[in-house]
């Protein structure tokens, strides 16, 4: 599900687009947690529970947008996990529940019908497929096939 | 020692532990393993054992000491090496540490690598987690890959050049040329980024604007138009055509039209594209999935002020959404809801917000109670539909109105005189069932001590008057004062109005005697009080009951901003008849005088005593003020504005003139010369003078110090005494600060009192800190003007 007409999914603007990502699940367990800001190690921790803590009460008829002190959080849950960007209030909810899907389509090819042990295990290739797909706080890539292909050229490097 | 366990054993074994404890224990087991393994140097492990760390570190472990290990990671030739290197560095390093300035030759040199999988990993490294040091060392690097043919690099040069100029914008015109070229890549993803690029170019100078008019992508479009109308117009064809073509199927067709429908907003476009965007949202909001729904909603509260029209054709829309299941929607729903409400469609409106009311979470009902209340008032149709449903309301949600909707509802309930009878039959009914809703008691309690006499006589005209007998009535107002629902306030309206029916009813009085006199021994002290005031009342001042407890006027509204604070300014006040009483005999002794006051003020609506007498538009209240003799206000509750002559301020009468709202100085070609009343040691004070125009006797006088030395006087306090005949008042100075070689200036005012018109003068003291010693003076000042003092 590429986009693939130019400029259907820009997301620029004037200052940090994403926040943070984080993938977490249910019990709290933090699976990635990529930083687009800086942030104390603290203050990190602190974000990561109150994400937590406001995800995991809501359930499906809620939204999955949600106002998080001054920024917006959207997230969309995949079994027992919680994959939360971090964005500005101003922007646009629906694209990055899409940036999200794509981004766990992309894991579930790689990994070959990904669970959370293969996220696990596997921590530093989700940040390659992480990078390879956000980068400074924008969305990359947003074409699977050439996502796969450059993973695919990575790991023949190991 | 042997070789260091791999990841995958590590990750294991940690997963096997059953308590915190048990994992804490294993992790520093293993974080010891790793130290000793980094202090032996060695290079095969290094990987493997950041690696682990890494791991440690993302379970909320503390592992900073790697950090150096991942730089010779990252220095190491070996691709995995270093790739867990740069993964390191990112999650470890920040810009706080100077360790990652060690990185900025690697990242260097892997800008220059030969691999493109290296120089992507450093640039995504930098694009990430740059430091602005690191960003203007390493800006020219990343410019020259974005020139570079591999179309994967420019991506990410791209994106990483977006970070650069966030962190150093002044390089940004270094990335110009290159951007030109990108804006013609044939290559999408390319072309993605570099807007991103440009975008945050444009954002950030409006110069770049002029290069980039022709541009054809939405959201650097809402950007350009954002104040410009040529551009706009030029984009309102393009936007048109996407927002008709794009398919709606997928959820990616909604981003892009909700883009779309985002730079509409921004830009200035023409009012059919904007009806367009509405329409695309009015759409949305039919669409099964409740996230569209959800941000249509949000964009429509936007656009709802400039755009109303357009928003009103979707309102049955928007109405339904108000049963969604989802808390945010409805909330938004109801907000839209209440800014689409007007005067023509005010009943159907009500009626779904009513049913609302009904159904919806207790976290909204206080808020949709005083929305309801707001648009009634703003817009009722007629007085009996206003009563109705501010009743509906009370009956419903009566817990959660606000504490100022009772006294707003008993004035519009006083105000509409024809429906009096009306009301009190419904309020009635309404309370016979079911008494426990505060609000809703408070007011029937209210209405039927006013117009019991109504009620009984059956004389409603709206409806089908009902059958009531007067001790039917002090059942149901007797039940109210005994039920432990009641709050202490809703007791004390019920024994009001059962004091007040005693002038209503005929053949009751005996039993309101005896409620009365029962509540005498209370507990609970305000209802003694009332209890034992209203016994006085039946003994002592009968002759004075039929009068006191009259029925209330029509009141005047002094703010009419829907349920704030209604300041009853003549609510307190009896009616005429009370002139033609004779005045209690001889000086009433205070308390018994307060009682009387109390006895009209009433607590029934807000618990507010007039403060204000005699300025107030004559009202009767204020003549019986007068008779009760000079009365300290001061102990009650009072919300009224207190006009500026309230009687128990004790300043000196003069200065309150002085201090009339109007300025006090006319303008400054007063004719009074000025003059130097001190000189010395570099010190020079001048006074200037003006009159009151409002009171001859008064003469303000503006001093201004000011220090020709090279050093400033500080701590600078002045201080005057004028002879017995005058009074002085001294306003606070400007500072305690007189800067150097006459730099500026310390001005104070002093106001003078002069009843008698003698000859000022005037002995000042001068206190100040000087070249380190503190300084003091005494001095006469003699030579005032005449025009100052005649």
């Amino acid at each position: 599900m590429g986009l693939s007409s130019p400029g259907k999914c820009c997301k620029a603007g004037g200052g940090l687009k994403i926040r943070f990502i984080l993938i977490q699940n249910r019990a709290g367990k933090t699976r990635l947690a990529k930083w687009y800001m800086q942030f104390d190690d603290d203050e990190k921790q602190k974000l990561i529970e109150e994400v937590h803590a406001v995800v995991t009460v809501r359930d499906a008829k809620h939204t999955n947008f949600v106002e998080f002190r001054n920024f917006k959080i959207i997230y969309r849950r995949y079994a027992g996990l919680y994959f939360c960007i971090c964005v500005d209030v101003n922007d646009n909810n629906l694209a990055y529940l899409e940036a999200i899907h794509n981004f766990v389509e992309v894991l579930n090819e790689y990994f070959h019908n990904v669970c959370e042990l293969d996220l696990v295990f596997n921590f530093y290739k989700v940040y390659t497929v992480v990078d390879e797909m956000f980068l400074a706080g924008e969305i990359r890539e947003t074409s699977q096939t050439k996502v796969l292909k450059q993973l695919l050229m990575l790991q023949s490097l190991e | 020692m042997p070789a260091p366990i791999r990841l995958r054993e590590l990750i294991r074994t940690i997963r096997t532990a059953r308590t915190q404890a048990e994992e804490r224990e294993m992790i520093q087991k293993e974080c010891a393993a790793i130290r000793s393994s980094f202090r032996e140097e060695d290079n095969t492990y290094r990987c493997r054992n950041v690696a682990k760390l890494l791991y440690m570190h993302m379970l909320g472990y503390p592992a900073h000491f790697g950090q150096l290990e991942c730089l010779k990671l990252i220095a190491s030739q070996k691709f995995t090496d270093k790739r867990i290197g740069y993964l390191g560095a990112m999650l470890l390093l920040d810009e706080r540490q100077d360790v990652h300035l060690l990185m900025t030759n690697c990242i260097k040199n892997d800008l220059n690598h030969s691999t493109q999988y290296v120089q992507g990993l450093a640039l995504c490294t930098l694009g990430c987690m740059g430091s602005s040091e690191m960003c203007r060392d390493l800006a020219g690097e990343v410019e020259k890959l974005l020139k570079t043919s591999n179309s994967y690099l420019r991506k990410k040069a791209a994106l990483c050049a977006v970070h650069v100029i966030r962190k150093v914008p002044e390089l940004m015109e270094m990335f110009l040329p290159a951007t030109k070229n990108l804006l013609n890549e044939k290559n999408h993803g390319v072309l993605h980024t570099s807007v991103v690029l440009l975008t945050e170019m444009c954002e950030r100078s409006p110069d770049m604007l002029a290069h980039f008019r022709k541009v054809r992508i939405l959201r650097l479009l809402r950007i350009l138009g954002r104040n410009d109308d040529d551009s706009s117009e030029a984009m309102n064809d393009i936007l048109a055509q996407v927002a008709t073509n794009t398919e709606t199927s997928k959820n990616v067709g909604n981003a892009i039209l909700y883009e779309t429908v985002l730079t509409i907003m921004d830009i200035k476009s023409e009012s059919g594209l904007r009806v367009l965007a509405i329409n695309i949202l009015g759409r949305f909001l039919l669409n099964n999935d409740k996230n569209i729904r959800y941000v249509a909603l949000t964009s429509l509260l936007k656009t709802v002020q400039t755009d109303h029209n357009a928003v009103q054709r979707h309102r049955s829309t928007i109405v339904d959404c108000l049963k969604d299941l989802d808390v945010s929607i409805k909330r938004r729903a109801m907000e839209l809801s209440f800014a689409l409400v007007n005067g023509n469609n005010i009943r159907g409106m009500m009626k779904e917000l009513l049913y609302f009311l009904d159904s919806c979470e207790p976290e909204f009902k206080a808020d949709c109670a005083s929305g309801i209340f707001l648009a009634a008032e703003k817009y009722a149709p007629s007085k009996r539909w206003h009563i109705d449903t501010i009743m509906r309301v009370l009956t419903t949600a009566g817990s959660y109105v606000r504490d100022d909707a009772v006294p707003n509802l008993i004035q519009l309930i006083t105000n509409s005189v024809e429906m009096h009878a009306y009301t009190v039959q419904r309020l009635y009914k309404a309370i016979l069932g079911d008494y426990s809703q505060q609000p809703l008691v408070q007011v029937a309690a209210w209405c039927i001590g006013e117009y019991g006499d109504l009620l009984v006589s059956g004389q409603c005209e709206e409806e089908e008057p009902i059958q009531v007998t007067e001790d039917e009535v002090l059942d149901i107002l007797e039940s109210v004062l005994i039920s432990n629902m009641s709050t202490s306030v809703t007791r004390g309206y019920a024994l009001t109005a059962i004091m007040k029916l005693s002038t209503r009813f005929t053949c009751t009085v005996n039993r309101i005697k005896k409620v009365v006199s029962i509540y005498g021994s209370s507990i609970d002290v305000e209802l003694q009080q009332r209890a034992v005031e209203y016994n006085a009342l039946f003994k002592k001042y009968d002759h004075m009951r039929s009068a006191l407890l009259e029925r209330m006027p029509v009141m005047e509204k002094v703010t009419t901003n829907g349920p704030t604070e209604i300041v009853q300014t003549n609510g307190e006040t009896e009616p005429a008849p009370l002139e033609t009483k004779p005045p209690p005999s001889g000086p009433q002794p205070t308390s018994q005088a307060n009682d009387l006051l109390d006895l009209l003020g009433g607590n029934d609506i807000t618990p507010v005593i007039p403060t204000a007498p005699t300025s107030k538009p004559a009202s009767a209240g204020g003549e019986l003020l007068d008779l009760l003799g000079d009365i300290n206000l001061t102990g009650a509750p009072a919300a009224a504005p207190a006009p500026a002559s309230v009687p128990q301020i004790s300043q000196p009468p003069f200065l309150l003139d002085g201090l009339s709202s109007q300025p006090l100085f006319n303008d400054i070609t007063t004719g009074i010369p000025s003059i130097t009343a001190y000189s010395k040691n570099g010190l020079k004070i001048e006074f200037t003078f003006e009159r009151s125009n409002t009171n001859p006797s008064v003469t303000v006088i503006t001093i201004q110090a000011s220090n020709s030395t090279e050093l400033d006087m500080t701590d600078f306090v002045f201080q005057a005494a004028v002879p017995k005949t005058f009074q002085l008042q001294l306003l606070s100075p400007s500072s305690s600060i007189v800067p150097a070689f006459n730099t500026g200036t310390i001005t104070q005012v002093i106001k003078v009192l002069n009843p008698q018109k003698q000859q000022l003068r005037m002995r000042i003291k001068l206190t100040y800190n000087h070249k380190g010693s503190a300084m003091q003076d005494l001095a006469e000042v003699n030579n005032f003007p005449p025009q100052s003092w005649q």
